[in-house]
């Protein structure tokens, strides 16, 4: 059952979005996360808004997928929205017990939660619409030039290559260790935090060494199929930019332009 | 008495398009001290069946009986009900944790909250029972090779002295010597202490050595439940669910059809030679 | 130098490995000889069977052809190299593909054919002929139709059949499979089996199968028995099965039907040594 859980949350369509390679729309994403930072008039924000929504349609992501990553959020939400809202200087609105209300609070509010909202909706459409394995073959391919700070560029993408593989499969494993455990008589819910910890040692202990056997195993298999590091190695799917891509670019620095324009001129 | 499941159902999945119906009606009597056989290929719902009846899993519908009592009744002690039902998983020696043998045997009777004493005491009486030398009492469980390691998480099982014994593949990934050390070890706690034994398996040539009952899952559902002879008389059926009678079946149904008079209900090498000598002698 | 020509695929000579075992502070407690003196000699094209009880030495046996373990004493050659050489060692990995028990631990690709093109891309060929390779691999056990799932969702026998095609990308000329059934169920076990037979038969693999199911190695050419590291038995299927009580010293069993034989043989029914199939046993019974 917990096989199912696929990491990150990619969701099957034929999209001009899902086409697009991963560096463009992890570019797109951290623009539009930029573009929402310079922003700060209603104007900007329909701009904003008008630009995720034509992405959302292309995307061809049902929106309530869109919204589910809400969800994790709605605490962190409302904390700023009720900071922003009585905690801002300014010109009173409403005033009750010790709290006041100003307009500048009610507008740095609805602001700050509407760069939330679009935060997280952006990302998930980058999410959405990219599976993780595409994902990190555009960080590899995007991080390339710190190669010559030594950074271990390929390592690393390898390393959350092989995390994304395995973090079902180590799931489905606890599961199963937990239930051994419980039918052996553990109790894993009762108790205090001390008692809770404690109680944890059976399922760490068998999770970490299966855990380690796997690395062990793995990185047999590995070597057994000539694995040596980055170098010599050629790619069975190389990013290669299109002519979409090319288009998405454009679009992109046309959308960042009306947004300072729209900053400086209205 | 014992455990009776009552038009067992249990969806998973919620109420999406994406359900899975692991159990469907599922209607069965365990009296006590049976031995028995549970088969049926990877995701006949058998693991899931095994994990109801010691309260791991909630079934969405019908309800379980052991001894009389409904366990899903919000007053039922589950542990307890853990500790006279018995699961042990796959791979048992995955559960491993402790620095020794002993210690993690220990586990399960300290659960329950027994004096010191006495979870000794069963700790020591159930690694014996599995057969393991004293030797390796204090030895770290990591170090055991994969047969012992096996036995040593049977016996963590055994040491909370159930009544019902449930082990899912006990012998998977082990040797040939290895598999008949493990399923005579069981058979024997099954003769000399009378308690209910379930074995899950994928061997068909194992259950019809050692159980006197059979129970076949397809797809969630309870497909016969027989003694093994008759169970084997539909091996055709077996094999369109993915399964098979033993090897001896096929050799009885290949004599017959040559002109031997063998009679198919044997289903053991033993039965079998003794049934072909009385037919050829005759 | 001349032995090179009429060498086989895979030879070792007076194979030795040994470990050093060591306590918890890390003083040597002692010296365990997990292969001892073993001789093989394999024949290109052939399909050799290892059987060996849990701790016999036939895994540590494999790794040796891997190039994943060297040898303490003696030497291994592959495709007539010798394997302890690191000039050697990307060579001896090419020709000499491994597949190993857990399905679950080998695949590195979150999806099948990325798994599949993992060998070739390591070996660096260019990517159309990954593409080809990849495809023509997952052809040949029969899960071309799988490629773009995710191998988490796949059966264990499937999974098995992937690691088979990864291995086959990079175009070995042997391949050894560690016990590739031990934590399948018996319909899993038939799938790889007779994936594993059609290479062999189909594209001339050299196959080690590595197993303690005595029904899969039925069809092999030659089967080698391991027992405290050493080779205990050799010879066909049949000849190995004939000897059914030394089997069982070996921790060992045989088919149900060679045993069936044989317990009848002890009764006194007169049917001959080695029986293998149910036809066999049939014909010499009516």
């Amino acid at each position: 059952m917990l096989r199912d859980i696929t990491l990150g949350q990619y969701y099957q369509a034929e999209s001009v979005i899902h086409k697009l390679d991963p560096r463009v729309k992890l570019i797109a994403t951290i623009t539009f996360i930029i573009s929402l930072f310079i922003v700060d008039n209603i104007a900007g924000y329909l701009i904003a808004a008008i630009f995720l929504v034509c992405v959302i349609r292309l995307s061809r992501v049902p929106f309530r997928f869109m919204i589910r990553g809400m969800r994790t959020i709605v605490f962190l939400l409302l904390i700023t929205v009720v900071f922003n809202l009585f905690l801002t200087p300014g010109e009173p609105l409403v005033s009750f017990w010790k709290l006041t209300i100003t307009k500048e609070g009610l507008r740095s509010a609805s602001f700050m939660a509407v760069r939330l909202v679009f935060l997280i909706i952006g990302s998930s459409v980058m999410t959405l619409t990219t599976t993780p394995n595409n994902l990190t073959d555009g960080m590899e391919k995007l991080m390339n030039p710190l190669k010559f700070f030594k950074v271990p560029v390929h390592e690393v993408a390898m390393m959350m290559a092989i995390a994304l593989r395995f973090i079902p499969v180590l799931l489905e494993e606890t599961d199963k260790i937990m239930k051994a455990q419980i039918a052996r008589g553990a109790d894993f819910e009762s108790g205090n935090l001390i008692k809770k910890a404690k109680s944890l040692v059976p399922l760490l202990v068998p999770l970490f060494i299966s855990a380690f056997r796997r690395a062990n195993d793995l990185a047999m298999a590995m070597e057994a199929r000539c694995y040596r590091g980055g170098e010599h190695r050629t790619k069975m799917k190389p990013l290669q930019y299109k002519r979409r891509d090319a288009e998405a670019y454009f679009v992109l620095v046309c959308y960042l332009a009306v947004c300072i324009g729209a900053n400086v001129y209205l | 008495m014992a455990l009776i499941l009552d038009h067992v159902d249990y969806v998973y999945g919620g109420d999406t398009e994406l359900a899975v119906h692991a159990l469907k009606d599922v209607n069965l009597v365990i009296p006590d001290g049976q031995f028995i056989g549970l088969i049926g290929h990877t995701g006949s719902g058998k693991s899931t069946l095994v994990q109801h009846l010691n309260g791991l899993i909630k079934p969405t519908g019908g309800a379980i009986y052991f001894n009389g009592e409904d366990i899903q009744d919000a007053d039922y002690d589950k542990k307890k009900l853990r500790s006279k039902v018995g699961l042990v998983f796959q791979y048992p020696e995955h559960q491993l944790f402790e620095i020794d043998v002993f210690s993690d045997v220990c586990f399960g009777p300290k659960n329950l909250g027994l004096p010191r004493k006495e979870v000794e005491l069963r700790a020591y009486a159930a690694l014996k029972q599995v057969g393991l030398e004293d030797a390796f009492f204090y030895q770290s469980p990591f170090d055991l090779s994969g047969g012992q390691k096996r036995r040593v998480a049977i016996a963590g099982v055994l040491a909370m002295k159930p009544d019902v014994l449930i082990l899912d593949e006990p012998t998977a990934g082990l040797d040939p010597k290895g598999r008949d050390e493990i399923l005579d070890q069981i058979a024997n706690l099954h003769k000399e202490m009378g308690i209910t034994v379930i074995l899950v398996s994928h061997s068909m040539e194992d259950v019809a050595r050692y159980v006197e009952r059979i129970i076949v899952m397809n797809r969630g559902s309870v497909l016969y439940d027989n003694v093994p002879g008759e169970v084997f008389k539909h091996y055709r059926e077996l094999e369109q669910v993915g399964l098979a009678a033993p090897q001896v079946t096929y050799i009885m149904q290949a004599l017959r059809k040559k002109g031997l008079p063998v009679n198919m209900e044997v289903t053991t090498i033993p039965e079998a030679r003794d049934e072909i000598l009385r037919v050829i002698r005759a | 130098m001349g032995n090179f020509i009429t060498m086989g695929i895979i030879k070792t000579e007076k194979l030795v490995f040994e470990y050093i075992r060591r306590d918890e502070e890390g003083n040597v407690e002692g010296i365990t000889r997990a292969v001892d003196e073993v001789d093989l000699d394999v024949e290109p094209g052939s399909f050799i069977a290892i059987l060996g009880h849990n701790g016999s030495g036939k895994s540590t046996l494999a790794k040796h052809i891997n190039a994943i373990l060297y040898p303490t004493e003696g030497t291994v050659w592959v495709d007539g190299m010798d394997t302890s050489q690191e000039k050697n060692l990307w060579d001896v990995r090419q020709s000499a593909g491994m597949v190993f028990q857990n399905p679950d631990n080998q695949i590195i690709g979150q999806v099948v054919e990325e798994d599949v093109g993992f060998g070739p891309e390591n070996m660096g060929i260019p990517t159309q002929q990954i593409w080809e390779r990849v495809e023509e691999s997952l052809k040949a056990v029969g899960m071309y139709e799988f490629r773009k799932h995710s191998p988490n969702k796949l059966s264990g026998g499937q999974k098995q059949r992937i690691s088979i095609a990864g291995v086959i990308a990079m175009h070995p000329k042997c391949i050894i499979l560690d016990e590739p059934t031990a934590m399948l169920d018996p319909n899993g076990r038939k799938e790889v089996v007779r994936a594993v037979r059609a290479l062999n038969a189909a594209e001339g693999i050299t196959v080690v199968l590595i197993t303690h199911y005595m029904e899969e190695i039925i069809h092999a050419d030659k089967v080698f028995v391991m027992d405290r590291g050493k080779v205990a038995m050799e010879g066909t299927p049949r000849e190995i099965f004939s000897q059914v009580e030394r089997l069982k010293e070996l921790r060992l069993d045989v088919p149900q039907v060679t045993l069936l034989a044989h317990e009848l043989q002890k009764s006194g029914v007169n049917i001959p040594n080695g029986i293998l199939t149910t036809e066999e046993l049939v014909e010499a019974l009516i």
